[in-house]
């Protein structure tokens, strides 16, 4: 079962979830580190469709799209399962899955990124779905059960990304009084040491967030 | 030595093994014949291009179940109490059980009842239907809904993204029948009813988005996949779907 590339970068929590279930699995990979400013021949001929990381090549086949390929790792490698055998508890996994990479992180990227009036607005619907998640873990130690599970591994850029991206933005999301489940998941979470060993340093990380908002508020500030 | 080779091989042990494993095989088949159980019911809106997606597959497996119309105008509270996240159709009611999301529907549906499968086997094939049924929803539907709502430069970028996304898919079901293989599978589900809205889009805002020369593959497809007798009692046609849009351009 050898044969295993990630093509992906530090600090994207995309690849970094995709890292996890390879190191929770066992699976020995070779990592290439993608300049997503320079894209390389190897990113646009895995993944031509979105250009983007990460992408798991495994064989020679490739796999994009992190939720996919969180999947794809789980059914040709069957050691320490990542979703649930219930038909019923993988279609609610999925469906907190789809939720927080559609609204939690759109909803807080937003609150990072947006100034002025906006900006208000753009946090209060970034807590209302983060309201949702603190329900979902409430009475649990990880969203997986007793065991971290795909869903941890979806959300566990909220331990270290989420609060770096509260300093670069100027925002508090996560207050303790709200969040008590969450923090407290998070804390555990990023802790076990499988998952510790592949978080980007903070400092480079508040560098590669700093320099991606002002990217985009440079690109809102040149549209007519 | 001989005394552990008769161990290995008594056929008590053999006998105690095959009880084992035949129980374990019997737990899991009650486990999944248990899971089967319950009444279905799917909540949905007759023209909505996602619920079709849920009827076909209920329909393909051979499963009875109940058809709830909504009126999106006025949501009911079964629908809001199953899917109080979106609040949104289509919701699959297993038992009491709520599952949500097209696509998460369609899995789940798949790996209850498990004749007539609607993904492949091997992993790697699966990942490309999930990918392939993800962009489409992201990409084609978001952008020919997006052109349908917009005008000037949005509208422009966003016809071009459908007809790019459609000429991806146009290229992907080059030389196949359908989209799963021989006979229709995920992918030719959530693809479904696309082609058959993108040209209601087109008539009724007035632009252009289906190239049926450009599209040749997925317009041959369109009509092989409509063909199917469990698809054409259901399919949203084009002129349902102008008649519908019309009449309530008209009512206001």
């Amino acid at each position: 079962m050898g044969g295993v590339k990630l093509v992906a970068t530090t600090q994207s929590f995309f690849c970094t979830r995709v890292q996890w279930a390879l190191k929770l699995k066992g699976v020995e990979y070779e990592f290439i580190e993608e300049d997503l400013r320079n894209k390389s021949p190897i990113l646009l001929k895995y993944n031509p469709v979105y250009k983007k990381v990460p992408v798991l090549v495994h064989h020679d086949t490739p796999i994009a799209e992190s939720l996919v390929i969180l999947e794809y790792i789980d059914e040709t490698w069957k050691e320490n399962p990542l979703l649930p055998q219930d038909p019923c508890d993988r279609a609610a996994a999925r469906f907190w899955a789809k939720f927080a990479d559609e609204k939690v992180v759109f909803g807080v990227w937003t609150a990072c990124t947006m100034e002025g009036e906006g900006k208000e607005k753009a946090i209060e619907a970034a807590l209302e779905s983060l309201a949702h998640l603190e329900k979902q873990i409430e009475g649990k130690k990880f969203f997986g059960g007793e065991q971290i599970g795909y869903l941890d591994l979806v959300l566990g850029w909220i331990p270290h990304w989420l609060n770096t991206m509260e300093e670069v933005g100027g925002m508090k999301l996560l207050e303790a009084e709200k969040f008590p489940c969450l923090i407290e998941w998070g804390q555990n979470f990023i802790h076990t040491p499988l998952i510790k060993e592949c978080i980007p340093p903070r400092e480079k990380l508040i560098e590669y967030l700093t320099a991606s908002l002002s990217y985009l508020r440079s690109l809102a500030a040149k549209k007519p | 030595m001989m005394h552990c080779f008769d161990m290995l091989y008594s056929p008590t042990l053999l006998e105690t093994q095959y009880q084992s494993n035949e129980l374990q095989r019997e737990t899991q088949r009650d486990a999944y014949e248990f899971r089967k159980l319950g009444e279905v019911k799917v909540l949905g809106a007759s023209l909505s291009i996602f619920c079709c997606r849920i009827e076909w597959a209920l329909k393909h497996k051979g499963i009875t179940y109940e058809y709830i119309e909504e009126d999106l105008r006025n949501k009911s509270t079964l629908l809001l109490k199953s899917n109080p996240v979106h609040k949104k159709i289509p919701v699959l009611l297993h038992g009491d059980k709520p599952v949500a999301e097209s696509l998460i529907i369609l899995e789940y549906i798949d790996e209850t009842w498990r004749e007539n499968p609607l993904m492949p086997d091997d992993p790697s094939e699966k990942a490309m239907v999930r990918f392939w049924a993800k962009y489409v929803d992201e990409k084609c539907v978001i952008s020919a809904w997006t052109a349908s709502r917009t005008k000037g430069h949005e509208q422009e970028k966003a016809i071009e993204s459908t007809q790019e996304s459609l000429k991806l898919l146009n290229k992907l079901i080059e030389g196949k029948t359908f989209f799963g293989g021989e006979t229709m599978g995920f992918l030719d589900l959530v693809v479904g009813s696309l082609p058959n809205w993108i040209k209601f889009i087109e008539e009724f805002v007035g632009i252009k988005l289906f190239d049926t020369k450009e599209l040749s593959f997925l317009h041959e497809w369109a009509q092989r996949f409509t063909e199917i007798p469990i698809i054409k009692e259901s399919i949203p046609m084009k002129e349902d779907l102008l008649n519908y849009f019309r009449a309530q351009q008209n009512a206001k």
